[in-house]
């Protein structure tokens, strides 16, 4: 469709970017919404040909732009994607339409404002995965940070403050560790090129000191245990459209970091610490399960099993180590890595889903609190169905997307070691008990109160943004094949990269 | 053939979808869905035909890739044997039974649209379970029906002892799914394959028998077993086997037709499906064989027991369901996987009779369904009374009805087992034994309580007993045709003969074909064994302690006290369950949250490190007063220390 030369990926960043700063030039309100919904929709139309047009046969990058930026210190403008990237830009454009359609009525208050940080923060986030320098990529991941921010912070709830200042203290705490990391990478490369990161030969205590730097970073982001105590707080103060972005995407981010820096650049350092990753994924995957059955706030709970489901996505990055030692095959390694993409982007749209479903029932009954409702059916029969679907899809029930992720995970961590594979496969009961119990409680059962039976059941808006959901879900998880098949040479070129040992 | 089998199992889904999200009429609904499941039905029978009695031997080609990963290939595809033809025969047949029924049970029902949705959305899901060619595919259709039955459990939403009943039921099999989700990785891992196909014609060439894993340091188990029991695992959830039978009885807080489809004729078998489908790995492990010997004996002994106390008319049916379970269990557990699939036959279509009889009785009663509110509707309701009649004998093995030939078999093969020595044979072998004095006696408890002796039910509901219509008795009598026939027509090939040849594989044969000299000799035969016998003793004693001297009973209970209370708390397991697992979870749940993330990481870590940086501060602080003469202070002490420092060198 666009030549060879068309910088799709710079339209792709810089369209939502100056769509933003539309909105915020139009106004009012009403002007706002339209702008919005026109730039988010032509973005996400803009983002297909990255699929479509996307050589699955090669694992170099893909759609690359190159600009010098900064020439004294050798930076570039350097954009790209491969494998990993492409899938989590597309899940970025996709949802921020529906977090645009969803914030469409329901955000009264500077709503121009609104639209614009959620456009802004599309832009970013498109950069973020596309960037292939390190000093781009490090400026785009803090200017995330802003817009995210202001996003809590005006448009959240009581505790917005503490929420905001703790999410903010957490992210920073992490980025500066990995911000040294990258300096000296760049001393040793004499280079900011990412991709030239991943060919430096690096000393075994240098890769730990690295990698531990990293891992601060991302662990945060995912969040790993036990660095994960900002995001419930986090979600339960963020306006729905916060929340989505940030379980679908910014989570993501994390997963994202490990797979394009802590594992091709410190392959050593990875494979000697890997079970330290593999233990906190399974506490992730445990502990927090645990954690989520007892929470009372509907957004809680939903925050909790984000971090227990990243917990997979982890376990599938980490295991892949085991696997090929005890099998000498790659095999195993890729369906666990495969794994785990999968389920982050599959966590993206059932997290989004469910967070949504939340901010439903929020608009009307202004309430979180799990016992303020119960019967909801009865009044909302429509949303119930959707409502139910996509905490099947949280539990993992096949025919969802929800279960390719964990099933390939649970089935190729079994080649590493039988009992990392029994303790993720904990999630099937664990995971069916805290997502249904709370249905049963809010969704099932005779009206509670007088809220629940003033309910009225979703609009079309609303129904629109379910109902697209639900097909996505479903179709993957009847046909994941598409979202695989654009991953297999990159999963095979990171396993054959992290593979060989990079010990000077 | 591709396109036929792709009908067979898209058209109940077709009529789900619309009935379910289309706003369409009760007629409408029922139409489609019904003509969609009868579609399925006839094409089975097309399937069946072509694939057994023409001996065009089994199908088995891909629908699509589902996905690809390293080197594997994980297909929907469909595997079409005679153990898979004869399911999909049953399958529809029992659900398009049940698919006319409804129309009469549900009448009066607000959400009946939604309903014929979900059991023809069941029929899909049933019929992708059994007819998979891999493992995936398996476990899709194995959890499908498991969510079925959670929204069907759950069909009267408002009913807190429904929704209580259907998370239990979708949790507990989820413990099973966790076993059964292993064993496939499992499969996997040693297989290197998904594909029933690849990985049964390897473990024939004896692929795998040898290695052992240490999974406990110092224990070496055989691989096969482990993969073996995890899979089992995922049977004890599904068809409801001891210790996990606990969801099945609470299941009956559904609709009727639903607890005679789902909770009693199909998918409570899909674990002894798979297991059989499995057979030539469990041929493997003897120690696996052993294990679901006594699991399926310690079901069908206790578990018919419990139906003695129960009041509920509908909770006795799904005890002996329970019951009846476990005796195919033990039949898989002797190797005789005919036997058991054999057994499910026939217990498919008398006891989704019984279900459905007991529906018409409920009907009838204004939705009572306490069996000491009944008696003498034999008179009002002569058709439901019938076939009743004739789902118990089957049930309870009465010579010439269905459940005779299969039950007696299962027996047989239990002796066969304790012959050969198997461990746990001999338990086995006695609990399935006296198990049918204990079938007989809770089958007819019911009978009699329910269809003769006094009428106990109020005056006004009396006036208004009768009959029930057509579309509910029609489904009567077609069931119980089967219920009669379908043993004694089947038995030759099914067991004696070569019907699951290539299908179910088993190391020796249980029943040797020169011993069979025809129905007829097998049921004089059977006058002179001791199960004719424990089935008559039941018989007559229900007789005498319900009929003829009623009070009986209540002595007895005053007599047995501790016995009597134990089988009411049906043995203590769901108060355990409840506190132990439900109350222990929230527990440790509340502990790792308010002591782990509240106290700890919170409190210590995140505020402390703030608290910190606020205590440094303001230490620090005092340093920078903004005083000049602060200031110039320190720089005279700091000239003084470096002269001195200067000076003294």
């Amino acid at each position: 469709m666009f030549g060879e030369n068309f910088p799709l990926l710079s339209l792709l960043v810089w369209l939502p970017i100056l769509g933003g700063v539309w909105c915020l030039s139009a106004g009012t309100n009403e002007n706002a919404r339209p702008i919005a919904l026109i730039v988010s929709l032509a973005t996400f139309l803009l983002s297909l040909p990255l699929y479509f047009e996307f050589d699955t046969t090669t694992a170099a990058m893909q759609f690359s732009e190159k600009l010098s930026w900064i020439p004294a210190f050798g930076i570039y403008y350097h954009l790209g994607v491969d494998g990993f990237s492409m899938p989590l830009i597309l899940l970025t454009t996709f949802t921020t339409v529906l977090v645009i359609l969803a914030g469409w009525e329901v955000i009264q208050y500077k709503a121009a404002q609104y639209m614009a940080a959620f456009l802004i923060m599309e832009g970013l986030m498109v950069g973020v995965f596309s960037a292939l320098d390190a000093m781009l990529f490090y400026v785009l991941w803090e200017a995330m940070l802003v817009p995210m921010f202001i996003i809590i912070g005006v448009w959240g709830g009581a505790r917005r403050v503490y929420a905001t200042i703790k999410f903010f203290l957490y992210t920073f705490l992490g980025s500066v560790l990995m911000l040294v990391s990258l300096l000296y990478l760049h001393y040793h490369a004499n280079s900011f090129a990412i991709l030239d990161f991943h060919k430096l030969a690096i000393p075994m205590t240098a890769q730990i000191l690295i990698f531990l730097a990293f891992l601060v970073a991302f662990a945060v982001k995912v969040p790993m245990w036990p660095v994960h105590t900002w995001l419930p707080d986090a979600h339960v103060e963020a306006p729905t459209g916060g929340s989505v972005i940030l379980a679908a995407i910014m989570l993501k981010m994390g997963g994202y970091g490990f797979l394009r820096f802590s594992l091709p650049i410190t392959p050593d350092a990875s494979r000697e610490l890997d079970w330290l990753i593999i233990a906190l994924s399974l506490t992730a995957i445990i502990y927090i399960s645990f954690v989520a059955i007892v929470q009372q706030d509907l957004k809680k709970l939903i925050a909790y099993s984000s971090i227990s489901h990243m917990g997979f996505a982890t376990l599938g990055f980490f295991i892949a180590f085991d696997i090929f030692e005890q099998t000498q095959s790659f095999s195993g390694g890729a369906m666990a890595i495969e794994g785990g993409m999968v389920q982050m982007i599959s966590h993206g749209f059932i997290s989004g889903a469910l967070f949504l479903c939340v901010g439903i029932l929020y608009d009307r009954l202004h309430s979180r609190q799990i016992s303020d409702y119960g019967g909801v059916v009865n009044t909302m029969p429509r949303f119930a169905m959707y409502a139910v679907l996509f905490a099947m899809a949280n539990s993992g029930l096949p025919a969802t997307s929800g279960f390719v992720g964990e099933f390939l995970v649970i089935l190729s961590s079994f080649q590493a070691n039988f009992w990392v594979a029994f303790l993720a496969a904990t999630i099937l009961v664990l995971g069916a008990a805290y997502t249904l119990w709370m249905v049963k409680r809010v969704i099932f059962g005779s009206v509670a109160n007088d809220g629940v039976a003033s309910l009225t059941d979703i609009n079309m808006r609303e129904t629109v943004i379910l109902a697209t959901l639900a097909i996505v879900v479903l179709f993957f998880g009847l046909y994941p094949a598409p979202m695989l098949d654009v991953m297999h040479t990159s999963v095979q070129n990171l396993l054959t990269h992290i593979a060989q040992s990079k010990v000077m | 053939m591709q396109n036929i089998l792709l009908t067979i199992v898209l058209a109940p889904l077709f009529g789900a979808i619309i009935a379910g999200l289309f706003p369409v009429s009760r007629r409408v609904a029922h139409t489609v869905t019904i003509g969609g499941v009868g579609l399925s039905f006839f094409l089975s029978l097309y399937v069946f035909k072509y694939i057994v009695l023409n001996g065009h031997g089994p199908y088995n080609e891909t629908v699509y890739t589902w996905l690809t990963s390293g080197n594997i290939n994980i297909q929907v595809g469909f595997l079409i044997d005679s153990l898979t033809a004869l399911m999909m025969v049953v399958v529809t047949f029992v659900s398009w039974m049940v698919h006319i029924y409804t129309v009469g049970y549900m009448r009066d029902d607000p959400g009946y649209q939604r309903f014929f949705s979900y059991i023809s959305l069941f029929t899909f899901s049933m019929l992708m379970l059994v007819m998979s060619n891999n493992f995936m595919q398996l476990f899709f259709g194995w959890e499908a029906v498991g969510l079925v039955s959670y929204l069907l459990i759950g069909f009267w939403y408002t009913k807190e002892s429904a929704i209580f009943a259907n998370l239990k039921a979708f949790l507990v099999n989820r413990v099973g799914d966790f076993g059964f989700v292993l064993g496939i990785a499992g499969v996997l891992m040693y297989f290197g394959s998904l594909d029933y196909d690849h990985v049964f014609k390897l473990a024939g060439e004896g692929h795998a028998k040898d290695v052992l894993v240490q999974i406990i340091p110092g224990y070496q188990w055989s691989v096969l077993t482990l993969i073996c029991l995890l899979l089992f695992m995922g049977a004890m959830g599904k068809s409801a086997q001891f210790p996990l039978h606990v969801w099945l009885p609470d299941s009956m807080e559904g609709p009727t037709p639903i607890s005679a489809l789902i909770h009693a004729a199909t998918m409570v078998t899909a674990g002894i499906f798979m297991v059989a489908r499995m057979s030539p790995l469990y041929e493997m492990s003897e120690t696996a064989l052993s294990v679901i010997l006594v699991i399926g004996a310690i079901t069908a002994l206790f578990m018919g027991l419990l139906g003695l106390v129960q009041n509920d008319i509908k909770r006795v049916v799904a005890y002996s369901t329970l019951s009846q379970l476990g005796y195919m269990t033990v039949a898989l557990g002797a190797s005789a996987y005919a036997t058991g699939i054999f057994h499910l036959m026939t217990h498919a279509f008398f006891k989704a009779l019984l279900f459905l009889a007991a529906g018409s009785v409920i009907i009838a009663m204004h939705h009572d369904q306490d069996i000491r509110n009944m008696g003498g509707l034999k008179k009002y309701m002569p058709i439901t009374y019938w076939t009743s009649l004739i789902g118990s004998l089957a049930l309870i093995g009465f010579p010439g009805f269905a459940g005779f030939f299969s039950k007696d078999a299962i027996i047989e093969a239990a002796h066969h087992a304790y012959e050969l020595q198997r461990p746990g044979a001999c338990f086995a072998y006695y609990a399935v034994l006296s198990g049918v004095f204990i079938t007989a006696l809770y089958s007819f408890r019911m009978f009699f309580l329910v269809f003769h002796g006094k009428e106990r039910m109020d005056e006004h509901t009396r006036e208004h007993l009768h009959e029930t219509p057509a579309v509910v008795t029609l489904p009567l009598i077609m069931l119980a045709i089967p219920s009669v026939l379908a043993g004694m027509l089947t038995i030759q090939p099914l067991l004696f003969g070569h019907f699951f040849d290539g299908a179910i594989f088993a190391a020796h044969a249980v029943f040797d074909p020169e011993e069979y000299h025809g129905v007829l000799s097998m049921m004089v035969h059977g006058l002179t064994q001791l199960p004719f016998w424990f089935a008559m003793a039941g018989l007559g004693t229900a007789y005498y302690l319900y009929l003829v001297n009623p009070a009986i009973p209540k002595v007895i209970a005053q007599y047995l006290k501790i016995p009597h209370q134990i089988l009411l708390n049906k043995y203590g397991f769901d108060d355990f369950y409840q506190a132990i697992f439900a109350g222990g979870t929230r527990d440790i749940g509340k502990n790792f949250w308010k002591t782990g993330d509240v106290k700890l990481i919170d409190g210590m870590l995140v505020n402390g490190t703030a608290a910190m940086v606020a205590f440094f501060s303001s230490v620090v602080r005092h340093l920078q007063t903004g005083y000049l003469y602060h200031y110039a202070f320190a720089m005279i002490l700091g000239l003084a220390v470096l002269l001195g420092v200067f000076v003294l060198n």
